[in-house]
């Protein structure tokens, strides 16, 4: 755990200016104003709400009115040093260094909070490279340039990003064509009748859906784009959004000879297979869970921070239930782990669903709520269990 | 006063004590916080509060 000699009067470095990074950084500093703190980032640094990405156009704000914060005003509230527009390429372990552009930075603690990309579909045809995805602020920024003018977006995918940008986009007319793989939106969080609820609650603002289907060719047609679908059939739009899921960033990792399975594997410290290397947020892999959302990365920072200061700590979660931001249809969902046993009980009003997933005594170990029944969302949070205990 | 709980980060904003770094007075009612303030550690917006039961 102590570092060697000569590195411990070395920074502590965090990899990436993302809400893990910045939330870790200010949480350490709560607890340690002296020691010296780098941030080294490859986008521009500025603290910006990567949630909003999907309701930017509802709240009215478009990409400068999302930054929050500028580099230089973190710098001075974390009294941190930000070296941003600077990738890091290497990580060198046993040296206590990182390569970043072409510097090399030595460490005492490195943080590894490198986010997750989102997975790029490749596709046949002449406009694979035609098609959006957010995941941060510029990107964000290409896409609304964008769409001003245009009146179809066809979103491939059919998750939670998907079903939120959709829900954003008809808030503000456009024409909306959700493509993706499915039976129901949200399949792999929401038992069916919540899922189909959602369902209808986006085709009452005007969703067109095409369910079961993925998406086999990208075509320029004239002005527009013609998507192939699996079953013959084709989508023409104005833009196409990709929305079909995030890959935890690990290839610094692996490159180091870190241990890696989907996310950079952490132990219940968080240390990597590196005791001196950490890793938090998108990124991460802790305790075989791979949460990419915001709540795990809250709970992370404050542990991390208590190690860093000093007092290794173990993490725990609390049960941390997921808002999807669907205004048409709000949402709350507490997953039940991946290998809990039991069975969902539903009742539902029309398109208020609440479903519970209990076991053999009965006990809460899930749950799913929709419209109204989301009321219940801080009575059933008391009874679920721990996510990570 | 009451509490509002950011549903996405958990933040906490208690009405008695306000958010005196965020410019935000004690005893201000969360109706009474502009429409465009964001969530300090999260950034999303007000919509994305609820109000905490006791
Ligand atoms: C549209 C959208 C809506 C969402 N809505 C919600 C929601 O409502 N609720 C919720 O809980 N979660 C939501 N999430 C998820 C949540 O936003 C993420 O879990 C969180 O923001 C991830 O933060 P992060 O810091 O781990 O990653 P990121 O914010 O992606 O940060 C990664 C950082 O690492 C840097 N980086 C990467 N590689 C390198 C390198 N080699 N060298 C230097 N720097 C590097 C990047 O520049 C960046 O600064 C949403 C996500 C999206 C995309
Ligand atoms: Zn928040």
């Amino acid at each position: 755990m102590a570092p060697k000699d000569e590195s411990a009067s070395q920074p502590i470095i965090i990899v990436g200016s993302g809400l893990a990074g910045y939330t870790l950084a200010r949480e350490f500093r709560k607890l340690n104003q002296d020691s010296h703190l780098s941030i080294v980032t490859a986008d521009d640094g500025v603290f910006y709400s990567k949630p909003m990405l999907s309701n930017a156009l509802t709240a009215k704000k478009n990409a400068a009115q999302l930054a929050m914060k500028t580099p230089q005003q973190m710098e001075q509230e974390l009294a941190a040093t930000i070296i941003s527009e600077t990738s890091v390429s290497a990580i060198y372990p046993l040296k206590h260094r990182i390569k970043a552009n072409q510097d090399y930075l030595h460490y005492s603690y490195l943080v590894l909070a490198l986010g997750a990309e989102p997975v790029r579909l490749k596709l046949p045809g002449n406009a694979s490279n035609a098609i959006y995805s957010v995941n941060d602020r510029i990107d964000y920024k290409r896409f609304q340039d964008a769409i001003v003018g245009q009146k179809h977006i066809a979103i491939i995918g059919d998750g939670l990003i998907a079903c939120e940008f959709a829900n954003d986009l008809l808030n503000q007319n456009y024409q909306v064509s959700i493509i993706g793989p499915g039976p129901k939106p949200l399949n792999r969080l929401l038992p069916t009748p919540a899922g189909d609820a959602l369902k209808q609650a986006l085709e009452s603002i005007g969703a067109k859906w095409y369910l079961e289907k993925s998406v086999v060719s990208a075509n320029h047609q004239a002005d527009q784009i013609s998507l192939g679908l699996s079953d013959g059939s084709e989508v023409v739009s104005d833009i196409v959004l990709s929305a079909v899921g995030l890959r935890p960033r690990t290839k610094l990792a692996e490159e180091a000879e870190l241990e890696i399975n989907r996310g950079i594997v952490c132990n219940p410290y968080m240390e990597t297979s590196d005791r001196d290397i950490y890793a938090l947020g998108d990124c991460a892999e802790i305790a075989g869970l791979n949460l990419p959302f915001v709540l795990p990365i809250m709970n992370g920072a404050r542990t991390l921070a208590k190690t860093l200061a000093g007092e290794r700590t173990r993490l725990t979660y609390p049960a941390m239930p997921i808002a999807v931001k669907t205004p048409a249809l709000p949402i709350i969902v507490s997953p039940p782990a991946a290998d809990a046993k039991g069975e969902w009980t539903i009742e539902h009003d029309g398109q208020n669903v609440k479903c519970l997933f209990e076991n053999e005594t009965g006990e809460l170990l899930g749950f799913a709520l929709t419209g109204s029944c989301c009321g219940e969302k801080q009575a059933l949070s008391k009874l679920v269990p721990m996510v990570l205990a | 006063m009451r509490k509002w709980q950011c549903l996405v980060c958990g933040l906490i904003y208690d009405e008695t004590l306000g958010m005196p770094d965020d410019g935000i007075a004690p005893g201000t009612r969360f109706e009474d916080i502009p429409d465009d303030w964001a969530c300090p550690d999260c950034g999303v917006s007000k919509d994305d509060f609820e109000l905490l039961e006791e």
